[in-house]
């Protein structure tokens, strides 16, 4: 067993570990905390699977704004140190089962489906990805890339009125 | 190369997705449902990089939807937070169970 599959594994354990802390754990604020551990784990694997860029996108998106965001609305929703409420022991019984009987059978599937891979350098550098994220012929993703930017920009507009204040007269 | 076997990525993702589906199944907070989505979509894009590396290295068709997948959830977190933040203002509460009614 070489060093590289033995940080592998101990990436793997910390990103499950920490996900099951991040749904079990009965204070609010210490799930956020935890969802951000596993997240930077997430990124540490795509180091290890070459995608540096992707590693990149993930430490700036996702640990730097959406678990952010996740904090700044519970310290506008909750009282974080409370605990919450315990869920019903049936309904945890019954989705734990789900999980596992879920987990098993599509495992499974996957360890009996003989992937075939290919041996072959995975040349994922920033430049080959921007040059296929404008390309326009076959082959690029030039298209998705402006139904993206639509979506972004509606997704702006939606929030702004969303969380617009409504006047009290109007209600 | 590839010293990894392609299982053992794919156990951590659908590790990973099963964990996101339990929380799922359990809270009844919307925050913390929320993250366990994010959960969820984060297993999704492990699964694409890793096919795209292992079993089409000549592509960049996973790394693209991986991308994407990044930028609209991003996208879905904000519209959701603006959702939970609006809903607390009008019920005090973002418990599921207590949002029964649409109109408003």
């Amino acid at each position: 067993m070489s060093v590289s599959q033995i940080i592998f594994y101990i990436v793997a354990a910390f990103i499950l570990g920490m996900g099951i802390l991040s749904v079990t754990t009965r204070k609010i604020f210490r799930s956020a905390i935890w969802l951000l551990f596993s997240l930077i784990g997430i990124a540490g694997l795509y180091f290890m699977l070459d995608v540096e860029f992707i590693a990149a996108v993930q430490i700036v998106v996702y640990v730097g704004g959406i678990v952010v965001l996740i904090i700044f609305s519970i310290f506008l929703t909750q009282q974080s140190g409370k605990e919450m409420p315990k869920a019903p022991m049936t309904r945890s019984i019954f989705a734990a089962l789900a999980v596992v009987f879920g987990f098993a059978l599509t495992y499974l599937l996957i360890y009996q489906y003989g992937f075939v891979t290919i041996d072959q350098p995975f040349d994922s550098t920033v430049a080959r990805i921007g040059h296929s994220m404008l390309k326009t012929d076959q082959g690029g993703f030039s298209l998705p890339f402006e139904v993206v930017s639509i979506l972004l920009l509606a997704a702006m507009i939606g929030c702004i009125v969303i969380a617009l204040k409504v006047k009290p007269e109007e209600k | 190369m590839n010293e990894i076997p392609l299982s053992h990525i794919l156990f951590v993702s659908t590790g990973l997705f099963f964990i996101g589906m339990y929380g799922l199944f359990t809270r009844r907070n919307m925050i913390t449902m929320l993250m366990a989505i994010e959960l969820m979509l984060n297993s999704v894009n492990i699964n694409f990089v890793a096919f795209n590396k292992y079993l089409y290295p000549e592509k960049l068709d996973g790394i693209f939807f991986t991308i994407f997948i990044i930028t609209i959830a991003a996208a879905e977190a904000a519209v959701a937070i603006a959702i939970v933040i609006h809903l607390y203002r009008n019920h005090k509460s973002i418990d599921v169970e207590d949002a029964a009614e649409m109109k408003w």
